[in-house]
């Protein structure tokens, strides 16, 4: 049953999507076609849903396993930029020496630079007892700005016309295509075994039994001695390393530098993935490819119909809704007769 | 520098406050009604989507604000209906709430991006307005700088002084006292997140037509995320919502000014003050857990079922 409801929400969404179309004046059967197959007629298509989804399922993961431990950091957006600044800086500055060590390289820096800013919430809560929903997203919002900072000035391109970006990384450090054709990289054959890594971690193993137990049955947890701590250090590090990761990967790939713009809110739209992933790691990743479709979906729609590609972060905002409603009628049954509302099937 | 720059600076002060103190006004209400909104964000995009839309469209600010207060009404009633009669978890339909308004009012606001806008006059108060130093300092305001005051007072009268503050705190601390004692808590919450919705759309109104009178995308860049700081700051009570806007205020508003006067400090990094003080405000009160676990709403943020 726990399947129903992400399934429900697709739906409902579909079926609103189709409303707000011919509300729109545009042919409905036709605007979704554009919308959710049309991006997927070519290999370049492909290509493209892998390389979106893999930054999306790379941050949701990691979340995921805060919320089921009920730590919320809701700032992967700004774990993910301090990923992509710590590898880019890496890039940029050190790689020359590294020589067949630089990419490894890299990608530890990103991801040490996303646990570092998650750090920063963890330390805050398990110390001050600070929310670290407010602090986790304030720093995303002191993430884009150290990046604009850097861009605009010690890191920018003095032959970049004056433009906020660095210089191209070397080419030797950028991540290898999966095939010829399209554009996404190894990146997200190393996201699907994360996947199957945070999978054996939160089933298989003790320190994930831990969290999972913390966030369903917090008394429970304190009777049986797990330290909350712990637990808020592990989720926030794990979400931040994993962000941090899909940040380094961003710029590693396509992109190839570092820019002002390298995400558009995957952060943010990856508390949506963990959601209709159902927390659970292969569901996440069926969320990231179904959100990642969204974010084409929308780029198909401005191209062929003219309509804003925001109709995107329309399609999440109502794809998280209407799971969240779903959830009740696959968790609860209706009852007649009596003046209780129902008990959990 | 001297007499007119602190006039500025504390007029300033005032405005950049001004749209902090009704969301954050709107927040502590349904909080003290026992229910979390992290919603602010988006409800505040759809209202000063609304209200430039209106204001645009029929030439008259009033029917924006209007719009705006209904516009994020509706979005505070699809998170009522989710979280009160449907028991969703606050937290995540909050998140979902803000997410849909950044979509929202991106997708909707497209072809009002860049259009001009005729915005809020400040009023010139007859006689006083011309008072030497008081007039410019107090009374040049626009009428939605006095409207904040006119709500502080009223939520801090009504929440502290009357039978229905009573009873709305009262469904925050205990939902199944107030509701054994044959309180309506689903009506009493139900209307606590409507004003809150309501509130934060004038909050979002006075971004898009006074502070800075346009649309963009994400235009109120985090304010709704501060008004939910804010309100832990203030330890749930009014007086400390009104003296914290003031102070965030300040913070953005000097930030501004430290430029003009010639210190060299990049602009990105003064930009990040107003985000760096929520935090560290935020570690300085609920460094001591008494404080918050003596002031916060017992049944913050839990979903109450009337058991029969």
């Amino acid at each position: 049953m726990r399947i129903a409801a992400p399934l429900m929400a697709a739906a409902a969404m579909l079926a609103t999507g189709f409303v707000i179309f011919a509300f729109l004046d545009k042919e409905p059967v036709n605007a979704l076609y554009v919308f959710f197959v049309q991006p997927l007629n070519s290999i370049y298509g492909w290509g493209e849903l892998l390389l979106k989804a893999t930054p999306l399922a790379l941050c949701g993961l990691g979340l995921a396993l805060g919320f089921s431990a009920n730590v919320w950091n809701i700032g992967a957006e700004g774990q993910l930029t301090l990923g992509a600044i710590c590898g880019g800086g890496v890039a940029l500055f050190l790689s020359a020496g590294l020589g067949r060590l630089a990419i490894p390289a890299i990608l530890i820096a990103g991801i040490l630079g996303g646990a570092a800013w998650a750090a920063i919430p963890a330390v805050l809560r398990t110390r001050f007892h600070t929310s670290e929903i407010l602090v986790s997203l304030m720093l995303v919002y002191i993430a884009q700005l150290l990046l604009a900072y850097l861009l605009h000035g010690a890191w920018r391109d003095p032959e970049g016309f004056n433009f906020p970006q660095s210089k191209a990384f070397d080419e030797r450090v950028i991540l290898p295509l999966l095939a010829d054709g399209q554009r996404a990289t190894i990146a997200f054959p190393l996201m699907l075994a994360l996947a199957a890594l945070s999978w054996l971690f939160s089933s298989r193993m003790f320190a994930g039994y831990r969290m999972l137990v913390s966030g369903q049955a917090p008394a429970a947890a304190a009777y049986a001695g797990f330290d909350e701590r712990r637990n808020v250090w592990l989720a926030l590090s794990i979400s931040g390393g994993a962000a941090g990761l899909a940040g380094v990967c961003e710029v590693m790939g396509p992109i190839g530098r570092l820019q002002a713009d390298i995400s558009p809110g995957y952060g943010f739209a990856a508390i949506i993935v963990a959601f209709v992933g159902r927390l659970h790691p292969a569901g996440i990743v069926l969320a990231a490819l179904l959100m990642s479709l969204l974010y084409l979906g929308g780029e198909s729609v401005q191209l062929e119909l003219q309509l804003p590609a925001a109709v995107t972060g329309l399609f999440q905002g109502m794809l998280l809704f209407y799971l969240l409603a779903a959830d009740l009628f696959v968790g609860f049954r209706l009852k007649t007769g009596s003046r209780n509302v129902g008990a959990r099937a | 520098m001297t007499g007119e720059f602190l006039i500025a600076v504390f007029t300033g002060t005032i405005v950049a406050a001004t749209p902090l103190i009704y969301a954050a006004l709107g927040e502590l209400v349904a909080e003290r009604a026992g229910v979390l909104n992290l919603g602010v964000e988006g409800m505040m995009l759809v209202g000063a989507l609304a209200a430039f839309a209106v204001s645009v469209g029929t030439g008259s600010l009033f029917a924006g604000y209007l719009a705006a207060a209904c516009a994020s009404m509706l979005m505070a009633l699809l998170f009522a209906v989710l979280t009160l009669t449907l028991q969703t978890n606050q937290v995540a339909t909050g998140l979902a709430l803000t997410l849909f308004g950044l979509g929202l009012s991106a997708f909707a606001g497209r072809r009002f991006t860049g259009l001009p806008i005729e915005g809020v006059h400040a009023v010139s108060i007859p006689v006083l307005s011309n008072l030497p130093l008081l007039g410019p300092l107090l009374f040049r305001f626009d009428p939605a700088v006095y409207g904040s005051l006119a709500l502080y007072f009223a939520v801090n009268r009504v929440l502290n002084r009357t039978r229905a503050g009573l009873q709305l705190r009262a469904v925050g601390e205990s939902p199944a006292v107030a509701h054994a004692l044959g309180q309506p808590v689903m009506l009493t919450r139900y209307l606590a997140v409507l004003f809150g919705g309501a509130a934060s759309g004038i909050a979002g109104a006075y971004l898009s037509t006074a502070l800075t009178p346009m649309w963009v995308e994400g235009l109120s860049a985090g304010r709704g995320w501060i008004a939910l700081a804010l309100v832990v700051f203030a330890t749930w009570k009014p007086l400390r919502v009104l003296l914290g806007a003031y102070l965030f205020g300040g913070v953005t508003i000097l930030q501004l000014h430290v430029q003009g006067m010639g210190i060299h400090v990049p602009g990105e990094i003064l930009s990040m003050l107003p985000y760096a003080a929520t935090i560290i405000v935020l570690v300085i009160i609920c460094r001591d857990q008494k404080t918050i676990l003596l002031n916060q709403p017992a049944s913050l943020g839990k979903s109450f079922h009337p058991d029969a």
